[in-house]
């Protein structure tokens, strides 16, 4: 059985709040106002935060869903949404076991793991003339 | 590479492992650099490095030579190789064997016997000066160092003649670090920790009991992206991992600086999350990752689940009395309060009216982390 099956329930009271979303969301918008002035890219790294039980969903929650989502499959899923804030994402990397392995905010226009990488570019050029070879041949 | 041994056995015409580039041995098995810069943000987030630099660590980690690893397993309990080798990284079964060349690891490797040994030797031979030593456990010095031998040979006499030619070496768990329990009073077998015997190299301490699987993962990253060991502190553990205590990253500290205690663990304040400093949380005094790394691929740690750190990555953490009476001084070293061993209620109320007395200082030993320190 993994961690992750066992079921857990998170109590999230009202009053069983130590603070922490308040001062990410303060975070959130400082650095989406450095995006939208000079166009600076930040992110944060959720992994490092101390989230109390509960906070990490109400976080989720103050978020929301915006118009974009990707899903990418490179050594296990990876999810990427725009949250309700355009400019403000949500990366989420798993491995091929289901385990998250990073978990980030990014506040940018576009998060780098969707570009093509350049090698990646060049070894798909690579196959694409391999096959142009055999089309000409047939 | 699915076969843990598969380095051993990678020869070439002159019978030498090869040890190509991690680049070349991504490329050969088909994974994109957008699965490496995915992996990359993983060990950047673990290294506590900003996130953006995953691009720079995947450029500078392709290009790397993948170096010889020796591993020795001492007086040990093989808690540290099973904590490594249920780690939650990216299918670390490839990646942390695609980063090293692990030449021996006696629980690992699938060559016995005389095969074993010889992989070994041939590995000094070749790499001498580059490769890695690992060493878990402590190494017994009683008596001629009879109480744990390898091939016949004492972990003393093994441990010098491999210490020799390493680059540097990876001391994992609080055994091989501190001494750890073999070293608890009253020490039958004379257990020492790698830095007392080994004085001319350089020593990484990743301790823990066991320590954070991820953790010996962004070692060899770090090592590998800088090519050097990473910044230590004065116990010589690397300070992107152990910079900060379990409290320092606690979720339950507001708890502690409001003053909200859990006096026992079904009382109300234990209900609530209340802070388990009066319950005899270590957390103030142990320098660790798992209020943020946690354990079992980030489902929880201790405290999450009610039970207070244990500090078992402080040197003579199981000396340093009982686990369940409450700390003298947050902000020192382990030290406990005198004659707390909370016996019976009588004691326990002492204790708890000794922490309030002592929370003041608590308080002002501690500064609050600001949002700059929860995002580093
Ligand atoms: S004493 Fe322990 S439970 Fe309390 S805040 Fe510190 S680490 Fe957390
Ligand atoms: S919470 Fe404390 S005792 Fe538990 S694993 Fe972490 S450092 Fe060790």
């Amino acid at each position: 059985m993994k961690p992750q099956t066992i079921p857990i329930y998170t109590q999230t009271e009202a009053d069983y709040s130590v603070g922490n979303i308040r001062a990410l969301l303060t975070e959130i918008a400082a650095r989406l106002e450095r995006l939208a002035n000079d166009g600076t890219s930040a992110s944060i790294d959720l992994n490092s935060l101390p989230f109390a039980p509960g906070e990490y969903e109400r976080l989720r929650h103050a978020l929301g869903k915006g118009e974009v989502s990707a899903h990418i499959e490179a050594i296990g899923p990876s999810e990427i949404t725009e949250t309700r804030y355009p400019g403000v994402w949500w990366v989420t990397h798993y491995n091929v076991e289901g385990d998250i392995v990073a978990d980030m905010l990014e506040i940018t226009t576009a998060p780098e793991i969707l570009s093509s990488q350049p090698d990646d570019i060049r070894s798909g050029l690579a196959l694409l003339h391999i096959q142009l070879k055999e089309e000409v041949q047939q | 590479m699915n076969d843990h041994d598969a380095p051993i056995h990678e020869k070439n015409s002159h019978e030498f492992p090869i040890h190509e580039t991690l680049g070349d041995s991504l490329a050969q098995q088909g994974i994109s650099r957008r699965a490496f810069l995915k992996f990359c943000t993983a060990m950047a987030s673990l290294m506590a490095l900003p996130p953006g630099t995953a691009t720079a660590i995947a450029e500078a980690l392709v290009k790397a030579k993948r170096p010889s690893v020796i591993w020795l397993s001492f007086q040990e309990c093989t808690g540290c190789t099973e904590s490594l080798t249920r780690s939650y990284s990216p299918t670390l079964e490839n990646m942390i064997f695609n980063m090293i060349s692990l030449d021996y690891h006696h629980t690992l490797q699938a060559a016995s016997g005389y095969g074993a040994e010889k992989s070994r030797e041939d590995a000094m031979k070749n790499f001498f000066g580059k490769y890695l030593l690992v060493v878990d456990g402590s190494i017994p010095m009683n008596n001629g160092g009879v109480y744990s031998t390898i091939a016949g040979r004492t972990n003393l006499d093994l441990l010098h003649e491999v210490a020799k030619g390493a680059a540097a070496i990876i001391a994992v768990g609080t055994c091989a670090s501190f001494g750890g329990i073999p070293n608890a009073k009253p020490n039958p077998t004379g257990a020492v920790a790698v830095s007392d015997i080994i004085k001319d190299k350089p020593i990484i301490n990743i301790s823990g009991c066991p320590p954070i699987p991820a953790v010996i993962t962004g070692v060899l990253a770090h090592y590998l992206t800088f090519g050097g060991l990473p910044e230590l502190d004065d116990l010589g553990r690397p300070k992107s991992f152990y910079g900060e205590t379990i409290h320092d990253r606690c979720y339950r500290r507001p708890f502690y600086d409001q003053g909200k205690f859990a006096k026992t663990f079904d009382d109300e304040g234990a209900r609530n999350g209340w802070c388990l400093f009066e319950l005899g949380c270590k957390g103030p005094v142990t320098h660790n990752a798992c209020a943020t790394t946690k354990w079992n691929g980030g489902t929880s740690f201790p405290i999450e689940s009610g039970h207070g750190c244990l500090g078992c990555s402080e040197p003579h953490f199981w000396d340093a009395g009982s686990f369940y009476s409450a700390l003298s001084m947050p902000a020192s070293p382990l030290k406990y309060v005198a004659g707390a061993a909370v016996a019976g209620a009588a004691a326990g109320v002492a204790v708890s009216i000794g922490n309030r007395i002592k929370k003041g200082t608590a308080k002002s030993a501690h500064q609050k982390a600001t949002i700059e320190d929860l995002e580093k």
